[in-house]
């Protein structure tokens, strides 16, 4: 899989396509993406914090979108912004969604470990913003914002 | 504990070696959900689980984990094996239970741990 670099104003950016199903390159995008982050000289804690965001949105595009989506990280001087959009088929109640433990998984996912409910939360839990607009047979679009130095080390 | 000290001491057959040979095992996690590995593991842990299709690579990646070990002699597929060689993920496989090589190494780290 590869990204497709570009600067943006004053970020630079790297962009990948997720195929729906494509449970085979589950984690590639996001793997490279953290491995990017670090060559780009962020700690550990802070790209671990970001990687988890991209695989959580990365996972969410194969077993949940109708045509797949695209992850976006850009980092700029002060944030790594990850945005995960799909085209559909939307999240009927956001607020059910991010609740730890809601999950509409089809069984072949659960089986392979997914669909433990914890996707959107993990996201919401590792940004320092986030936010998520869907909006039914339209699509998702979630937006995650990690500082790039933090204090602690969580 | 040295992860090559701690799998030999819990008798685990290794299918793919750390690229660190000083690579330094903190503690464990045992886990089955993605999510839950992601949201609760620590960095530098020894994975145990029994998944071993192509994903947890990566979530070993991501979250920092240098090794996993699968249970019940859950031996992964040539794919998966070739994709934690080129990640710098350590593999190894027993035929013990989660909770037989939890126990192992707790008892490794905990008691006997220098």
């Amino acid at each position: 899989m590869q990204g497709s670099a570009y600067a943006r104003e004053e970020a630079l950016c790297i962009e990948f396509d997720v195929r729906a199903g494509d449970v085979e390159h589950g984690g590639m995008a996001s793997s490279q993406i953290k491995a990017a982050l670090k060559q780009f000289g962020l700690s550990e804690p802070v790209a671990r914090r970001a990687g988890i965001i991209a695989f959580e949105g990365e996972m969410n595009l194969i077993v949940y979108s109708d045509s797949g989506g695209t992850i976006r990280v850009c980092v700029d001087s002060e944030y790594i912004e990850i945005t995960v959009q799909d085209f559909g088929p939307g999240i009927e109640d956001v607020d059910l969604a991010l609740t730890p433990g809601y999950s509409t998984a089809p069984a072949w996912a659960t089986d392979l470990g997914f669909g433990a409910g914890m996707g959107l939360h993990n996201m919401e839990k590792n940004a320092d913003r986030f936010e998520i607009h869907s909006r039914l047979d339209e699509g998702t679009t979630i937006s995650c914002w990690v500082k790039r130095r933090t204090d602690d080390s969580s | 504990m040295i992860l090559h000290e701690l799998a030999r001491r819990m008798d685990l057959e290794r299918l793919v070696d750390s690229q660190d040979a000083t690579h330094e095992i903190e503690t464990g996690y045992v886990g089955d959900l993605l999510s839950h590995v992601l949201a609760s593991a620590k960095s530098n842990s020894l994975w145990i689980t029994i998944q071993r299709h192509e994903n947890v690579v990566a979530v070993a990646q991501v979250a920092g984990l240098g090794c996993i070990v699968f249970a019940e002699g859950m031996r992964p597929e040539a794919p998966v094996i070739e994709r934690a060689r080129n990640a710098g993920i350590a593999l190894y496989v027993s035929p013990a239970s989660a909770f037989e090589l939890a126990g192992r190494l707790h008892k490794l780290l905990h008691t006997e741990a220098p």
